[in-house]
């Protein structure tokens, strides 16, 4: 479903297009749009969209994640492609007018109008509904603390504001109970205790996320999350919420006892927003009645989809069928397929409750007499799976812990083919070998991710375009980026269509993948046909000599390694930050971070800095977390002027390189201080600043144990001990990974921890894939063989490769000053021309 | 894009050798930024400059005999028709020729 609508130019005039209005901006609402928009609704309609929360759509199923934390730099990163589905500038682009932050009360249906609690009129042709579910709020005594207002420390979990208001209870709040045990109350639980708050779920029943499990399965499950040090109170019920001074101090059960807590989160189910519909005269039960081309029964100019539409009498709440019946309401709407009709989903739903992998389809369990059920449970290992099959085809499965046959099965259920004679088969025995042949059997129409809408046709697609790995397939359609629990699937979805039957993916060795030789050989190959230049690596050595864009920055840094004297410098093989010697920003514009080494720094060159960033203009001036300044904002033809006028080397903020040594003031200023971190930090930066390699290369050096630069979690990070030592720590990581730097030696001297240092870079930068970082090199290599390299020298290299690195650093030239005149024609012109600049916004003074 | 009407724009750019082999640079064109590829493997394109996905500058992205990809998040745009093999919208692909040593670019 490529998206060939081109997009408007200029406004056209609203009256030659047909007036569409989208009431409810959540997850159906903005998936309707982008299925009309895909269709050329476009060029049909002039498209207003209301939803009254205030922000562009983003994928609520991602709000676990929000709350656990994992996701948190997500939310105020508006630009995130994690969280927000669609950000704000998508709209623009699409020519749809959003009004974020507006109700609509009422529709006029005689006057075709709907009417915003902003005191809008907005006419309409064709009104689409999706205004989705709230939270629901049992009947309780004290939860509200007036009509609006929950009592504080109260919260559903609907939305990215309830997400982002626990999240700022949980800081000064302990102790959490969830009122709900289904999946929404288990997720809310998982996602608080992972802030170390202690949680109590409460649930009516004995079985926890009864909509989805029957009583084993949920055994199972619920032994889990007590390992996981979940409290659990299943079979009672709230009877109260109990406050102290206006806030949460407890709840008391419908037994009488009482649990002190700081914090309550309602999960206890949800219920269509079908308020406005009422209102306005439309036919509602559970939600609002639709047909099956998703219109409502009493106006075929109004259509209704997602979680507030009640299709053949089934309310769905999850988003696989919305999707469907997005596709649908935009096959009638734009007339793509006037005749398009859904009838109803099969659900068949993955998911990752707190961190449990559960997969569920069709019936829970045996509903009659003559239905075969097979059950495996290996409690030992939390893992329960069970199949449902009635004459003969699959019409229900379950299972908890390990959902490998997930593709089996749901391409079983869904296509109703027929089963092995021996039942058990659907839960064992076909192997991995003969998972890849499920994946590929798959009719390509299968969705694989739900959360972004990905089917298998997708992802093969992307295969048969040359995309070479599962990360890349991920990349590409952004499957396996929502909840994650379908990346297992897309692993064996795109294992196949690279034509793998379990096969281990060769490409997975090659050094870059535009090159089918792994780093030693690739070297070799290079060494003795004295290929030089990227151009002629490719030559030599690519099939078909062919150029290969995604390989050329990784065939550049190995060149440049390997060749210290006498590389080739094609600049094409450069990606831009690297021919631009500066770190190019979403709106084409570059940043300049000037070296400072150790991060220490002078009121002149401060000084400076500040005549630079005001004679240019820099919109932003900001302290760096690599202790530097970084100015933001350049325009790239300004380059060469701003790096003159700071007369300052570069700090190589932009390449695959040695970065900065972080350092702290040491035995200098500080009275716990036992080496000179900042001497050492200095001195090491100086020696190595510059030096490229496969990825970034951070470093720190702290005074003492107490670690104030952080050196246990650097690339190579020294720590100085009792008696004038430092420990050097290596394969360190506090960035998308953490991971505890290993010792890889203790030295006596100043100069030892210099060479140690500049010896284990020359064997990573030799040995590491492209863009592996020391946090996954260490643990690959293991940390005894490197120790045995590096410090004890047991393959009798270390004085090749101190050599190795000293010719690097021999050969050292700063870039700025080199670049100084263009090295390549037109090497600092504008690459958008005209193009008003610039688009990020920029903050004021020191406002964030 | 509706320029149906109008005659096709075509210029001049100027020598060839102002884009280095393997790289590309932006030009404006009438009211169109144009980016102007020139592979190592020879021939000359030319495309919208500006990235559907998110604006990205196309003329600062690595190119190969095929393909060019968007400096901020990768996405890869065909040299020959601009069509996005990753998932974005397609780019709109002009003709660029080499006459007398000199660029032309028209657009359709
Ligand atoms: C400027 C800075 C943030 C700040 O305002 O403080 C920064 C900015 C960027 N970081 Fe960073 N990182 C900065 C410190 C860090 C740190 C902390 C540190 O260095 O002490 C980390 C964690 C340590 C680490 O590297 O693991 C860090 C982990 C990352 C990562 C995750 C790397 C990983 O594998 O874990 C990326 C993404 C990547 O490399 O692919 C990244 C990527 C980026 C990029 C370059 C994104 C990009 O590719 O364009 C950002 C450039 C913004 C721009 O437009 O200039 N940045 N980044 C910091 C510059 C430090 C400096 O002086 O050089
Ligand atoms: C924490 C959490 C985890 C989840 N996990 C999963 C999962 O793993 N898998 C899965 O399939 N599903 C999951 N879901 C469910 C999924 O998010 C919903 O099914 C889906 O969001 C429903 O989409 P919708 O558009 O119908 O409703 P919504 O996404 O709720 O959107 C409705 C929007 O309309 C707005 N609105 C309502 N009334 C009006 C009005 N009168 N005027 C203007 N705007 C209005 C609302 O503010 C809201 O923004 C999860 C939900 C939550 C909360
Ligand atoms: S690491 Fe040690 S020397 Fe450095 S500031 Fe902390 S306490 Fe002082
Ligand atoms: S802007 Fe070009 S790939 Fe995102």
């Amino acid at each position: 479903m490529t998206q060939t609508a081109t997009r408007p130019e200029t406004p056209d005039a609203a009256s030659t297009k047909s007036r569409l209005v989208v009431v409810g901006n959540g997850m159906s609402g903005a998936r309707a749009l982008e299925e009309i928009l895909a269709r050329g609704g476009g060029e049909q309609f002039a498209v207003t969209v209301f939803g009254d929360e205030p922000y562009g759509n983003y994928n609520r199923i991602l709000l676990s994640e929000v709350l656990a934390g994992a996701a948190g730099e997500a939310v105020d990163n508006e630009d995130s492609d994690d969280l927000y589905l669609n950000p704000l500038d998508w709209y623009d682009e699409n020519g749809i007018t959003l009004h974020a932050g507006v109700r609509i009360v009422r529709i006029d249906r005689h006057a075709k109008v709907v009417l915003g609690d902003d005191g809008s009129v907005t006419p309409y042709d064709v009104l689409v509904l999706a205004t989705g579910s709230r939270s629901f709020f049992p009947p309780m005594e004290g939860m509200w603390a007036s009509d609006t207002e929950l009592t504080p420390g109260v919260f559903g979990f609907r939305s990215l504001d309830d997400a982002q208001a626990m999240l700022a209870h949980v800081e000064q709040h302990r102790t959490a109970v969830v009122i709900g045990g289904g999946l929404l109350g288990l997720e809310a639980a998982a996602g608080l205790q992972a802030h170390g708050v202690a949680v109590h779920v409460v649930h009516p029943t004995e079985v926890l996320m009864n909509q989805q499990l029957e009583a084993e399965a949920s055994k199972v499950l619920r032994s889990k999350l007590e390992q996981m040090g979940m409290h659990l109170h299943l079979g009672v019920k709230t009877n109260e919420i109990l406050t102290a001074d206006g806030r949460v101090s407890g709840v008391r059960f419908t037994d009488g006892s009482d649990l002190a807590c700081d914090m309550v989160v309602v999960t206890a189910g949800i219920r269509p927003n079908i308020g406005l519909a009422m209102v306005s005269g439309l036919e509602t039960q559970r939600a609002i009645v639709v047909d099956d081309k998703m219109r409502s029964v009493d106006d075929d100019a109004i259509f209704v989809v997602g979680e507030c539409a009640q299709h053949r009498g089934e309310v769905y709440g999850v988003v696989g069928p919305l999707w469907e019946q997005a596709a649908v309401l935009a096959d009638v709407v734009t007339g793509a397929d006037p005749d398009a009709e859904y009838h109803g989903s099969r659900l068949a739903t993955k998911l990752k409750v707190a961190g449990v992998d559960v997969a569920q389809m069709g019936v829970k369990a045996p509903e009659r007499a003559s239905d075969e059920f097979v059950q495996f449970s290996e409690t030992g290992r939390g893992v329960y799976q069970t199949v449902v099959i009635r004459d003969g085809t699959l019409i229900g499965a379950t299972l908890v812990g390990d959902v490998s046959k997930v593709a089996a099965l749901t391409q079983a259920f869904d296509s109703r083919s027929a089963l092995p004679e021996e039942r058990v088969k659907l839960l064992f025995d076909l192997g991995s070998a003969g998972d890849a042949s499920a994946a590929a059997d798959l009719p390509d129409d299968t969705q694989i991710c739900n959360c972004n809408g990905v089917s298998k046709g997708d992802l093969v697609a992307c295969v048969e375009h040359g995309a070479e790995s599962v990360s890349a397939c991920m990349a590409q359609t952004r499957a396996g980026k929502g909840c994650g629990s379908c990346k297992g699937l897309v692993k064996e979805v795109v294992e196949a269509a690279l034509g793998g039957a379990g096969v281990e993916d060769p490409a997975d060795s090659y050094y870059v993948p535009g090159i089918p030789l792994d780093k030693p050989t690739l070297m070799r190959e290079i060494r003795t046909r004295e290929l030089k230049s990227v151009s002629s690596v490719f030559a030599a050595l690519a099939p078909e000599g062919k150029e290969h864009v995604g390989s050329k920055m990784g065939l550049t840094a190995l060149l440049r390694m390997m060749w210290p004297d006498d590389v080739v410098d094609e600049r094409d093989g450069r990606f831009i930050n690297d021919r631009v010697h500066a770190n190019i920003q979403r709106d084409g514009t570059f940043s300049v971070v000037p070296r400072m080494s150790g991060g220490v720094t002078d009121a002149a060159q401060l000084r400076r800095i500040a005549d630079v960033a005001e004679k240019h203009d820099i919109p932003m001036i900001k302290l760096t977390g690599g202790q530097r300044i970084d100015l933001l904002g350049v325009p790239k033809e300004k380059l060469p002027e701003v790096w003159a006028d700071l007369d300052m080397p570069s700090g190589w903020a932009y390449g695959k390189s040695f970065r900065t040594v972080k350092t702290c003031v040491g035995t200098d200023f500080c009275r716990f201080g036992l080496g000179d971190s900042t001497r050492l930090g200095i001195d090491l930066e100086e020696r190595y600043k510059g030096i490229e390699g496969p990825a970034k290369m951070k470093l720190a050096v702290s005074g003492c144990p107490r670690n104030c630069a952080e050196s246990m979690v650097k690339d190579v990070g020294l720590v100085a001990v009792e008696g004038g030592k430092w420990q050097i720590y290596v394969g360190g990581a506090a960035g998308a990974t953490i991971r505890q730097g290993d010792v890889l030696a203790t030295v006596d001297t100043h100069e030892e921890a210099m060479t140690i240092t500049g010896r284990f870079l020359q064997y990573y930068r030799e040995n590491a894939n492209w863009l592996e970082r020391t946090y996954d090199f260490v643990p690959r290599m293991g940390l005894d063989h490197i120790i045995a390299v590096v410090v004890d020298d047991t393959e009798g290299i270390a004085a090749e490769l101190d050599a190795r690195m000293q010719a690097s650093v021999d050969r050292y030239v700063d870039p700025w000053a080199a670049d100084q005149t263009e090295a390549t024609p037109g090497q600092f012109h504008d690459a958008l021309p005209l193009v008003p600049l610039p688009q990020v916004p920029v903050r004021e003074g020191s406002s964030r | 894009m509706s320029t149906d009407a109008q005659p096709a724009v075509e210029a001049r750019l100027g020598p060839v050798d102002q884009i280095p082999l393997g790289e590309g640079r932006a030009f404006l064109v009438g009211d169109e930024p144009v980016a102007v590829f020139r592979p190592r493997s020879g021939g000359l394109h030319a495309l919208r400059a500006i990235c559907p996905h998110r604006g990205g500058p196309l003329a600062d992205g690595l190119v190969d005999g095929e393909v060019v990809m968007c400096p901020l998040h990768n996405h890869q745009f065909s040299l020959a028709d601009g069509t996005c093999a990753t998932g974005a919208d397609d780019v709109t692909a002009y003709a660029a020729t080499e006459e007398d040593g000199e660029l032309v670019v028209r657009l359709h």
